[in-house]
């Protein structure tokens, strides 16, 4: 299949690139040697890969590349640009809410949209958000820790 | 300073929360080649013909390789670590759905993804057994030959068998059992089942082969980097030296990625396509690699007026799949603790590996034990039962106390049982009422403890080099998958040291640096590594007392190292290199009896307290309450000790309640994690999480391991709940609410229709 050329922002840079149409967001962010994204069930259903595309939280691995042309993209690489690390990261480590550490980014992202949409969630709200990220080390009671702490900072 | 018992983040944590850390999931190499592998439609068969030209003129693709191309560059193309069963990629024959029978290389994963489908293989099927009980009989066998590894120590036994499909038989004799069967006041026994299911990490199985000049690197996702080094060795013909093994952090384990994987199978595509070749698998793919020993366990029990077990009679049937992986270790170090933690005088074991046509089944979190839990804590509960005795009673009047010699003859020493028992007991508050529901929804509690050896003999060598501006670098082949044992390492190091664990680099496994280590399993690192790494710090500090001599620095003075290498060379120069193997002593089981005084350096504790509720409408389990005790002896790291209490008694929570691998005549029907339900956010019962501080003697600074011994008592404590609700027993994993619910329905007289 034929390469499309297409532009979009990625952590705030603007940037453009030739992708054919089969290939998926995954790859796309590959080609920028971005990794935090990660294919893992190839189904959408664990978590592994989610981005931020124009703010909204989405499984990179069923998102076709060609869809960002004229988007705005933001991975977990985004959120220590500014030299320190996002609230909910370093909540993370506070908590200790990871084990293998693979899943985690994926987790971040997801927490970070939560916070933005409920600053101050409740149990339920954190265990809807994160229902679609799958940690297979089970830190789930210290990612919960996590995001309520970085909702009380 | 105290760095030992100090709650300090993972080294790591900067890497991973920003999404940088390294897995082997990201390597990519100029010039590499990407393998997708075509794989066996059919559960036993003879291979009659495989055609790859369809794929191999596909453009895009750089060559399609299959088991005859492999025996053309390595001879035996066989690995395992009990038995060299398992070829490269099929040969003559296939064993399971799902087996690697041909690879398409290409530039592009979806160019080889493609030629895939492009194969036809044409098999003269042949009649397959999966039923472990039944492949005791040899109507059908699975391997015509049987040829043992000889790599380990432990395993030496094996011997070379045919026309069966036992792989290994494992038998413990100790007192007279028939006669104190037949001389007991009450006679207990049930068979208890455990279902196939998955190790499941989200870094999927990979790895990457690279050949250089006479050389090959192999990049993997691997717990057992030093194994692969001597099994790819083996295989080529080569000395040691010529295959280098690196392994960055691991998404995760569990088992899965012990001995060799896809290690074998990179190398040889590597040599024949003379690129670089990875192979990284789908989540799919994954259902065909390794999975957990489905068992069939009989188990009979006499016991006294008094309500003591006087004998006990052991039969286990582990249902190792097509290979046998590790399977073989797991039936004799997981069989002679058949009988549980308690003082048996009169004990038979008899636990068989066997061969069916499945995927293989390996080491998955418990090494065996939490199958076994499962049966002997099911037991005793309904043993209590039956006797009118309080479950933590009857188990308080039977457990192996002091220093008192398990089944295996070899003493409990160190081992916190009736700590852990009385822990769970408390937190849980096992002598206050409770409020057992009404109506639709009724509520019940349940207990069990379980224990594990470690493996055994098994060796560890670190190194730590002391740089000469005083900084420590710590050179270990342990993996750290999530478990924290680059924290511990550097928390050890850094006690004996005096410095801060924070400053300690630990660099990761890579065989041309790093020294020998068995392999990141079994729990057996904290002790085995902890030790090297205990003793190879010592080392490093007695030479620099010995450098501070020789610059000539008063003896009992505590100058900086930075000082004694400038004092010593004259400027910024030098290096202290410390170094130490660690191995426990050991004796085999003897032959006859199956007993020795000396089978594991130390004892795994632990177990669960749960307060379920159970939906009598529906057959719906709610864990409301989920306590978890382990003896971990004395905690290196509290915080990341408890979060491997608590991962583990999670992930056998998915045991208990959802896992199952679906087979319908050899083939997995729920091959995705869409249909194969693990633990997600929403399924966490409140949990609290109980480290029960012992002292390990021979362990660094008192510790022992824990990754396991949070898996060991979460599934009989839920049965046990169960039927303390509702008054139905469960014997099989896993507890589903259609299986709950036919079973209140059989008792209630009015039974669901099969489907």
């Amino acid at each position: 299949m034929s390469a499309r050329t297409i532009s979009f922002t990625l952590n705030g840079q603007k940037v453009s690139t030739e992708i054919e149409p089969h290939r998926n967001l995954v790859e796309l962010l590959q080609r920028f040697d971005l990794f935090g994204s990660r294919e893992s069930c190839g189904q959408g259903l664990c978590g592994c890969c989610t981005v931020l595309v124009d703010d909204l939280a989405v499984s990179a691995c069923l998102y076709f590349g060609v869809w960002v042309d004229g988007k705005s993209i933001t991975t977990v690489e985004a959120l220590d640009a500014g030299g320190s690390l996002s609230k909910v990261q370093q909540a993370f480590i506070d908590c200790g809410a990871f084990q293998c550490g693979f899943c985690t980014p994926g987790f971040v992202l997801m927490a970070h949209q939560l916070l933005k949409e409920h600053p101050d969630p409740s149990d339920d709200d954190i265990r809807h958000y994160l229902a679609g990220n799958l940690c297979r080390c089970a830190a789930y009671p210290e990612i919960i820790e996590a995001v309520k702490l970085a909702a009380r900072r | 300073m105290n760095q030992v018992g100090r709650d300090i983040p993972r080294l790591e944590v900067h890497a991973k929360v920003t999404g940088r850390a390294e897995y082997t999931h990201h390597l990519r190499l100029p010039g590499m080649l990407y393998g997708k592998v075509f794989r066996a439609t059919v559960p036993h068969g003879r291979i009659r013909r495989i055609d790859t030209e369809a794929a191999r003129l596909l453009p895009g693709v750089h060559r399609v390789v299959t088991g005859e191309d492999v025996r053309k560059i390595i001879a035996e193309p066989y690995y395992g670590p009990a038995f060299h069963d398992q070829p490269i990629l099929a040969l003559d024959k296939v064993h399971h759905v799902g087996e690697p029978v041909a690879v398409v290389l290409a530039s592009d994963p979806h160019v080889a993804e493609r030629a895939v489908q492009m194969i036809v293989a044409e098999y003269e099927e042949l009649p397959a057994v999966y039923d472990e009980v039944a492949a005791m009989q040899p109507d059908v066998v699975v391997h015509d030959m049987l040829r043992p590894a000889g790599t380990f120590a432990d395993l030496k036994h094996l011997k070379g068998r045919s026309g069966t499909n036992v792989a290994l038989d494992y038998h413990l004799r100790r007192g007279d059992v028939d006669a104190a069967l037949a001389g007991a006041a009450h006679v207990f026994e049930h068979t208890f089942k455990t279902q196939q299911c998955l190790h499941l990490p989200l870094e999927p199985f990979v790895s990457v082969a690279e050949p250089g000049d006479n050389t090959l690197t192999i990049y993997t996702s691997s717990q057992t980097p030093s194994f692969v080094r001597t099994e790819i060795a083996r295989l080529f013909g080569w000395p040691e030296n010529r295959v280098r093994v690196k392994v960055p952090f691991l998404g995760g384990g569990f088992g899965a990625k012990v001995y060799v994987k896809l290690e074998a199978l990179v190398a040889a595509l590597a040599v024949i396509a003379r690129r670089p070749v990875k192979v990284a698998l789908t989540m799919e793919e994954q259902f065909y690699m390794i999975t957990k020993h489905a068992t069939t366990f009989r188990i009979k029990s006499g016991v006294g007026e008094d309500g003591r077990v006087v004998a006990r009679s052991c039969e286990v049937f582990w249902n190792g799949g097509a290979y046998a992986d590790i399977g073989p270790r797991v039936t004799q170090k997981s069989g002679f603790t058949a009988p549980g933690p308690y003082d048996i005088e009169n004990i038979r074991i008899d636990s068989y590996s066997l061969y069916t046509n499945r995927t293989p089944a390996g080491a998955l979190r418990g090494f065996g034990i939490p199958q076994l839990v499962w049966a002997y804590e099911s037991h005793t509960d309904l043993i209590a039962r039956g006797l009118g005795i309080d479950a933590v009673e009857f188990r308080r009047n039977n457990i192996l106390r002091g220093d008192r010699p398990q089944a295996s003859g070899t003493a409990m020493k160190d081992a916190a049982v009736a700590a852990v028992l009385d822990t769970l007991a408390a937190r849980i508050g096992w002598s206050r009422p409770f409020d057992r529901g009404s109506g639709t929804i009724r509520r019940g509690r349940g207990i069990a403890i379980g224990f594990k050896a470690s493996i055994s003999p098994t060796t560890s060598v670190a190194i730590v080099n002391v740089a000469a501006d005083g900084s420590t670098t710590l050179y270990t082949s342990t993996v750290d998958m999530g478990q924290g044992s680059d924290t511990a390492f550097a928390q050890i190091a850094a006690e004996v040291l005096d410095v801060r664990a924070e400053d300690v680099r630990v660099v990761h496994p890579d065989t041309d640096v790093t020294p020998y280590d068995m392999g990141t399993l079994g729990s057996r690192s904290l002790f085995h590594m902890g030790n090297a790494v205990q003793l190879a710090a010592e080392d490093a500090r007695t030479k620099l007392r010995a450098l501070a001599a020789e610059a000539g620095l008063p003896e009992g003075t505590n100058y900086p190292p930075a000082e004694v290498f400038k004092k010593r060379f004259g400027m910024q120069a030098g290096n202290v290199i410390g170094s130490a193997s660690y191995v426990p002593t050991y004796k085999s089981p003897d032959a006859q009896t199956g007993l020795s005084d000396n089978v594991t350096p130390f004892w795994m504790i632990g177990g669960a307290g749960v307060e379920v509720e159970v939906d009598t409408e529906t057959g719906a389990v709610r864990v409301l309450r989920l306590v978890n005790a382990a003896d971990c002896g004395r905690p290196i790291n509290p915080g990341v000790a408890r979060t491997q209490l608590s991962g583990a008694a999670i992930m056998q929570l998915g045991f208990t309640l959802s896992e199952v691998m679906q087979l319908d005549g050899g083939q997995v029907t729920n091959a995705s994690l869409a249909d194969y339900k693990i633990p997600g956010i929403r399924d966490i019962p409140p949990m609290e999480n109980e480290l029960v501080a012992a002292e390990q003697q021979s362990g660094p600074f008192g510790a022992k391991g824990l990754g396991e011994s949070g898996t060991f008592g979460v599934s009989p404590a839920i049965a046990n709940a169960i039927h303390d609700a509702v008054g139905v027993r469960i014997m099989e994993l896993p507890i589903t609410a259609e299986v709950v619910l036919r079973a209140l329905r059989a008792q209630a007289g009015h039974p669901l229709e099969d489907e």
